[in-house]
This record gives C-alpha cells, structure tokens and sequence, in this order.
C-alpha cells in the first residue's frame, strides 16, 4: 500500500508522479507525499529467527558449583534405577521402582499402594512449596542450577565446547565453509549428543521394570515396544531441547518464569548489576585512575559468557536464569583490573536501592512470605511422614449389600451381606479372623458355596488383597428388641493373630422398619 | 532486527524494547515478535493435520444409501480395532470357557480360579438374562422368587439349581422342564368356599401367623384329603414336585388371608423359560454357581 522511497519527509516529487502514470497535464491533482505507516509492513517481521548463541567459558565459584551440581543430578538420574534394595518374598529388590503391572511403587523401604497414591501427591506440593520458598528467598535456584533442562543444556554445551572450541572457535567453524575437519567436528559433536540423549532415555525406562534385566533385553532387541518407544521419545526430546531449543525452552515454553513472578519480590535475592557501582561505564586504560567512572569497563564478557545470550546490566528479565555465570565472568575481569569483585552479585532489589543511596544492606529472609511457605512445608511433610511411618501393614474394607439391602429367610431371620476385601501389606500370607461385635443374638456364617462354611477367616497373600464374602443374620424373635428404624450397629473385627494387628470396622445391620 | 528493536536506552520505561504502545497502570506492553520456529511448529501441524486426512479415515460425504467416509491409506478402522480386541478376549476367555464346560459342577466349586470366573460370568449372564423377572439383586418380586434366601421350592442344591435354569419350570417345549400344576379348588369348584376359608386358616396357622383357630381345625381335615399329597402331611412341602414349604416365613404370592384364598381359590403356574439351549452349557454353569453362591445355596 505504502511504496517507500528514501528521504521521504512531505516533499514533492514530480518525477515519480508521472512515472506512476498520472498525466503531466493534471496540474491541479495532489501532491503525493512520501510518508511510511508507523507500523509498516516492510519494516518489521512478525517472526524472530533464534539467534545462535555461543556461550564462553568462564571459571569461578558459581561455576564450580554448577558442575558439582550437574555431576550430582546426572549421577541421581543414571544410577538410582540400578541401586538393589533386599525386600522379603517375590517382591522385586530394585530400590526405587514404578511397576505398572503390578501396580507397587518401590522407594527403599518405601511401598506405596495405588490407594496411597496422596503421598505421590504430598511430595509434589512439598516440591512446589520448595520452589516458592526458595524462589522468594534466593530467587531462581532451581532454573540456574537443578532444573534438567538446565543441567542436560549445560552438558551439550560442554560437549560443543570440548569438540568445536571456547566461543570465538564456535563462531569461526559456523562462518567456515564446509570442509573435512568441520565435517568430523560437527559429526563428532552429534554422535555424542545423541548418545547422550538415548542414554538419557535408557535411563528413564529403567525405572519402570528390573534394571538389569531390561537392559539385557533392550541389548538383544527382546524389549517391550513401549521401552524402545519411551526411549525413542526420550532420546529425540533431549537432543532437540538440549542441542537446539536449549534457551527457546525456557523463554517461550516454561510456565515456571512467569509464575515466578508473583513468587519474587524486593526482598529477593537476584543476579544483579550494580549499576550504581558500575556506571558510568567505559573502557577502561590500564594505569588510569578510577575517579569520575563506573567500575564496569564495559568489556561484554557477561553477555559473552551469558547462556541465555542476555545483558543482565539491562535489569531484571524474564529470560535470565539466574545461573550466576555472569557472576563469575565478571569477578575475573575485576580481578584482573584490580577492583573488588561483586560489580555482577546476587543481590535484592532493596539492598541495590539502599546501596546506591549509600545505605547499609539489609537482610530480610525471614519475611511472611518465607515464613508461610517454610511451615507449609514444615507441616505437610510432618502429615507426610506420620501416616506414612504409623501406617498399617494391615488394612481392611468392608462393602455391605445394598441389593437387596437385607434378606429375610425361611424361619424368619433377617440376614445381611457383607464382603470383607482385607489388604495385606506384609510379603508372607496371612490368616485373618473376622468377627462381629456389638449386635446381641446376631450369627456369622459363610454362604454354602464357600468350601467349609464354618470357617471365618481369610487367607490373603503375600502383598496382596482378597475380598471374601461373609452374612450375618438376626433371629427373628431379636428382630422386633433390636432393630430401630429398621437399623441397628454392628462391628466388624478383622484381627490377625500372629501379630495382633486389629482392625474394626463399624457398619449397619438393616431389616425390616 | 533484534538489535534494532532492542536499544540500551535503559532509562526508558520499558528499557528500549518495542512496545504496542498500550499501558495499563504505568506498564507497558511490549511488541516481540514470535519465534520463528513457533510458525514452523504451526506449518508442521497444517501438515501432519492434511497428512492425517489422507492417511486416516477422515471426511465424510453422503452418497445414495447414506453417509460414507473417505477410508484413508492405511486402511485403520476403530470397529475392527474393537472387533480384535473382542476376539482377543474371546480366546483368553475360552480356555476357561471350556475348562468350565468340561468339569462338573463340584469340580468348579473346588477349583479356586474356575469358580472366581464362573461368579464374574455368572453375574454378567444374570444381569443380562435374569435380572427382568428376577430383579438385578436376585431379590425377586411377587411370584418371581427371591434366589438370596434358603427358601428353595424346586432345590437349593449346585445341581438344583443347574436343572431348574437349564430346563426352566412348566416350560413346555422343554421336555425335562420340572412341572406340576396345583388344582384350581375354587374354580373348578373342588371345594366350597366354606372349606376354602377354612384350609385357609390351618395354612396361615402353620406358620403361627394370625389365624381363627375354630376355623382352622375345621380347616386341618380339608388339609389333609386335599393338599398334604403335594405339601406334606404338616405342610413341610415338596420339592420333588415344586410344592412350597407352608411352614415357613416367605411366600411367594404373599402370606396374608387374601393372598393364600387366591392361590387355593384359582391356583398358581410360575413358568420359567429353559435357558440351556439359548445360553449354552458353560453359562448356565456360571448362572447356577452364581445363584448358588448369593446366599441361600445348599
């Protein structure tokens, strides 16, 4: 619509207005004025191009933590399925299992029904609460240093590095035009990506079935179509997210830096630029004073050396990490001119707000907000660990007929139907004895087609359940004495007599109003 | 254009980045453009979604005997993934099936996995063929009986209970079917209705519900020339020929004065159809444990 011309401010041109075809004769036509729509289609893309970032090297304490976090979670995720644990009976020793088949998750010493799946639960709201927590306090933590896509990102750039070269090298080989070592560079760099990536996915599999024994199978191609399948997907999502997406992951697809939003305030520590310490910036001379300058010389090495590709002298972003990368990049350059480190630190917003107005800093980590996330966690991990450690090995429900509700017999009882499903946590087979309690005249028996009908016991297995049916009828000359309202109490005692264990469980006795 | 957009103007609010120019409170909304690859992640999926068209079956169309869909090159249909998985069932079902088939009833009732499979069985096979006359609880209605309690008129017994569904009750094209017919004494007038009422005073006494007992002695006579062939000298009935127990707390047809001078007065014929032929041996099987097993069995 616009045809832009250069220069163009309001000036009349009447060269291109008869070129445009109008005749030279239309003396009294307007003027055509060369003006551009301020949002103009043809200078601006709807669409960014990723921009390749090459992060530097750098060296110092946040680095080294960052590797001894890295060696730390790597070593959790491969080695944890292969850890055995010794469990009595069939159960399986490895420590930590998912079993899908027969639904059981194994943790040590830990074994969790699908029934008690809440603890599942429990540990991901102490995990949430965990992030709140230490995001108020320390913001990031968990992106800059834990966060897998973190970790495994910080893996491939090191195996990029380790093949290709520090940043400058990197940028040379892309400019290069293919040749025959940048051919093996880059095939060197992929093969070990991707093995990486399908160890990665080996890993994951392996905490679904017996280690060992899946990974024979997986060798010898007799796996589950399934393993290789999550291996597969496993595989193909660490090498695009971790060789290519890397930050795009954290910028455009996390929810976490936005929700973290709420969760940080002026009381959060945060990698910052002390601007008040670092401006007015500018290259700095060797041998020259200091006085009327900022102590930052301007030198990029913490955009150089930033993963994220930011300037963290520009503020507090949504894409930065907080790695602490920066942190180190720049303590080596004020090493090297000679001024105190710390020009890039982890630092709250008010302490930089006190600190540029010459006021001593402040620590503030015990606030409400730290306070209320430290005793959620508090709390739901005490409720956490004492039902899990007080909880039964013995465990018992019990279904009442409810069609018919009660049934009246040939001398005039009224019986009722009761299935009694008892849970046996315990790895050796139990004898169970049920009784009743609380209903006078009331009689226990089994129905004919259970083999001996006088028996009340169940047998139930090792780590198994059983559901066993069981009546209890009323005479009919305690009916009229007993029964209100059609109703009366009546309680189930499911006992195992070896070790004492007791179970009651209260019900209703129903019959005719 | 990145570094066009993204100046290091830090005092502006925004800090030099693009905005809509819309602010709300002081904030401004900034202008970024969308990843590149977030429009290749939108052309993959136009492709996989054209793709899946073609390669599944996708779009419908009308043609003269009604709607059609195109089938797609891979030839995938939900009815014969259903149909599969159908037959699959069928065939880990039928070791059972002919296991059940194969054994006697006392076998099953001894064999720990048969009899499970046989009450799961047992339970769909009655709520899909005894539940409208025999309520989904097997709790019966008037003349419908109750099958939880002891209360057996043809025999509580696994194999009872096995003749009765196999071969029904006064099913006629059955020829195995148990029968017997309880004269009509009213209607056919084999009794006055003097002695009506008073045979109905001794059967209510049997039971010792209300009753005249004047009446009932009278009644004790009639009883005993007219009905105890069938019910017993004391009325204890017979199950040989499907004549209820009078002594007890159920009946059937009800228990009151009314609901016994009906049944003397023009008598009762409960039909029950045979099932062995429609359902097969194995299921009436399953149907008999089950029944068996609801409470009453013997």
């Amino acid at each position: 619509m616009s045809t832009s011309a250069a220069g163009g401010d309001g000036t009349e041109t009447p060269s291109s207005l008869q070129s445009s075809g109008v005749p030279a004769d239309r003396k009294g036509a307007p003027h055509r004025i060369e003006v551009d729509a301020v949002n103009a289609k043809a200078k601006r893309s709807g669409y960014a191009a990723r921009v390749k970032i090459h992060p530097k090297r750098v060296s110092g304490r946040f680095r080294s933590i960052k590797w001894a976090v890295m060696i730390a979670t790597l070593l959790i995720y491969y080695v944890t399925p292969w850890l055995r644990w010794t469990r009595p009976g069939d159960a399986p020793d490895q420590a930590v299992l998912i079993d899908f088949q027969t639904q059981r998750f194994y943790f040590f010493f830990i074994e969790i029904w699908p029934q008690e799946f809440y603890y599942i639960t429990g540990l991901l709201i102490l995990a949430a609460f965990g992030l709140f927590l230490i995001n108020s306090v320390a913001g990031r933590i968990w992106c800059g240093y834990m966060c897998p896509q973190t970790v495994w990102t910080d893996l491939f750039i090191y195996v990029e590095r380790f093949v290709e070269g520090d940043r400058n090298a990197r940028l040379r080989l892309d400019k290069a035009p293919l040749s025959a070592s940048k051919f093996i560079k880059r095939f060197i760099k992929h093969a070990v990506w991707l093995a990486i990536a399908v160890s990665t996915g080996g890993a994951w599999i392996f905490y679904f079935a017996d280690a060992p024994t899946l990974a024979r199978e997986l060798v010898v191609l007799e796996a589950p179509v399934t393993a290789y399948f999550s291996m597969g997907i496993f595989t193909f999502t660490t090498y695009l997210l971790g060789g290519f997406a890397r930050e795009q992951v954290c910028i455009y697809m996390c929810p976490w830096p936005r929700i973290q939003g709420a969760m940080f305030d002026e009381d959060s520590m945060a990698i910052s630029y002390r601007d008040y310490r670092g401006e007015s910036r500018g290259p700095h001379k060797a041998g020259t004073g200091w006085e009327g300058r900022g102590d930052c010389i301007d030198c990029r090495q913490c955009v150089a050396a930033c993963p994220m590709g930011i300037d963290i002298r520009d503020g507090f972003q949504l894409e930065c990490i907080q790695c602490a990368l920066c942190i180190d990049a720049c303590d080596a350059i004020m090493a090297k001119v000679g001024r105190p480190r710390g020009l890039i630190d982890y630092e709250s917003e008010a302490n930089l707000e006190r600190l540029a107005k010459g006021e001593p800093r402040q620590s503030h980590i015990l606030r409400p907000r730290t306070l209320l996330y430290a005793a959620l966690i508090i709390g739901v991990a005490a409720l956490m660990s004492l039902t899990l450690f007080t909880r039964s090995t013995l465990d018992a429900n019990l279904i009442r007929d409810r069609n018919p509700v009660f049934v009246r017999l040939s001398d005039g009882s009224v019986r009722n139907g009761f299935t009694v499903r008892a849970i046996n946590k315990l790895h050796e087979t139990r004898q169970l004895t049920i009784s009743i309690t609380g209903l006078e005249g009331a009689i226990m028996t089994r129905g004919a087609t259970h083999g001996s009908p006088d028996d009340l016991t169940i047998v139930v297995g090792p780590d198994a359940t059983k559901a066993e049916k069981f009546y209890v009828s009323l005479p009919r000359a305690a009916l009229a004495g007993t029964l209100k309202g059609g109703a009366a109490n009546l309680v189930f005692v499911i006992q195992d007599p070896v070790t004492g264990q007791t179970i009651t469980e209260k019900t209703s006795f129903r019959g005719p109003e | 254009m990145t570094d066009e957009i993204k100046s290091k103007d830090a005092a502006s609010g925004s800090g030099g980045m693009e905005t809509t120019g819309h602010v709300w409170d002081g904030i401004e909304e900034l202008n970024t453009p969308l990843p590149r690859w977030w429009l290749w992640t939108l052309y993959a999926c136009i492709i996989w979604a054209v793709g899946y068209m073609i390669v599944m079956p996708a779009v419908p169309f009308p043609t003269s005997d009604g709607w059609d869909y195109t089938k797609g090159l891979a030839g995938y249909s939900q009815r014969d993934v259903v149909r599969g998985e159908v037959a699959k069932s069928e065939a880990s079902r039928a070791i059972f099936e002919n296991r059940i088939a194969s054994a006697d009833l006392a076998e099953i009732r001894n064999d720990e996995d048969l009899l499970a499979v046989s009450l799961a069985g047992g339970a769909a096979a009655f709520g899909d063929n005894c539940a409208p006359c025999h309520g989904s609880g097997a709790q019966g209605f008037t003349g419908f009986p109750n099958l939880n309690d002891d209360d057996w008129i043809w025999g509580g017994s696994l194999d009872d209970i096995y003749q009765t569904i196999a071969h029904g009750i006064r099913w006629e094209e059955d020829d195995d079917t148990r029968y017997s017919e309880m004269p009509k004494f009213g209607v056919d007038e084999i009794l006055e209705p003097a002695d009506i009422s008073d045979v109905v005073q001794f059967v209510l006494s049997l039971s010792a519900s209300e009753h005249n007992a004047e009446q009932a002695v009278r009644g004790a006579v009639v009883f005993e020339d007219q009905c105890s062939a069938c019910h017993g000298e004391s009325g204890q009935g017979d199950r040989t020929m499907g004549a209820p127990n009078l002594n007890d707390a159920l009946w059937l047809y009800g228990g009151d004065e009314a609901a016994i001078t009906q049944t003397v007065t023009q008598a009762r014929y409960g039909v029950m159809p045979a099932w062995q032929g429609r359902l097969g041996d194995a299921t009436v099987k399953e149907l008999a444990l089950y029944v068996h097993a609801l409470g009453g069995g013997e």
